[in-house]
């Protein structure tokens, strides 16, 4: 199998996205609930990602 | 003395729910195609798949059970009941001979989480199929 070299960002989007398609599937009841769950939680998920490697940047000085 | 309280019908008894269980942990997604879910099925095996073959083209390590302080033995035991939620996924890789150690560097530890985070996904999939086959979720 060949060896992927993503980056921390690629690698963390991608975890974003498939747990965001798996919370939204199995979360809601409707399909539009569904869909605008898993959108919000991808939202998060990118929202928390550039907060905390802002936060780390300017505590790392 | 007569009562004129309404009997309650019994709450009809989950039946089955076993299989779909079992088959959900086996084959992510699977599950929900026995329920006739093909769509929501497609999308949690697509995401499941994909997070494991890409954790193991990182080069992700899986856990084996480790005993020892309480975060060594959480850490080890947890990442291993995670790897092995995959299912078929883990035993297959498992049994094909995949045996990455632990090396340093990022992106064999992001490989790591991603394993691990494929079987969790896995496992709220399985919490699903369990709730609509019991017919507590539609």
């Amino acid at each position: 199998m060949p060896k992927m070299n993503l980056s921390h960002f690629e690698a963390a989007i991608l975890f974003a996205l498939f747990a965001s398609v798996v919370l939204g599937v199995i979360t809601k009841r409707t399909d539009s609930d569904r869909l605008r769950y898993g959108i919000r939680c991808f939202a998060y998920f990118v929202a928390a990602l550039i907060g905390l490697g802002w936060l780390m940047k300017l505590g790392h000085g | 003395m007569a009562t004129n309280a309404k009997v309650q019908p019994a709450a009809e008894p989950a039946r089955g729910w076993y299989g779909t269980v079992l088959l959900a942990w086996l084959v992510p997604g699977a599950g929900h195609f026995l329920l006739k879910r093909p769509w929501r099925g497609a999308l949690i095996s697509a995401s499941v798949l994909l997070m494991f073959l890409l954790g193991l083209m990182m080069r992700g390590t899986m856990f084996q059970p480790q005993t020892g302080d309480v975060l060594t033995t959480i850490i080890y035991c947890g990442g291993f009941v995670g790897d092995l939620a995959s299912g078929l996924l883990y035993l297959l890789t498992v049994w094909l001979g995949y045996a990455q150690p632990d090396m340093a560097g990022f992106d064999h530890d992001y490989g790591t989480k991603f394993l691990v985070a494929a079987g969790l996904l896995n496992v709220l999939a399985m919490v699903d199929a369990y709730e609509i086959a019991t017919k507590k979720k539609d």
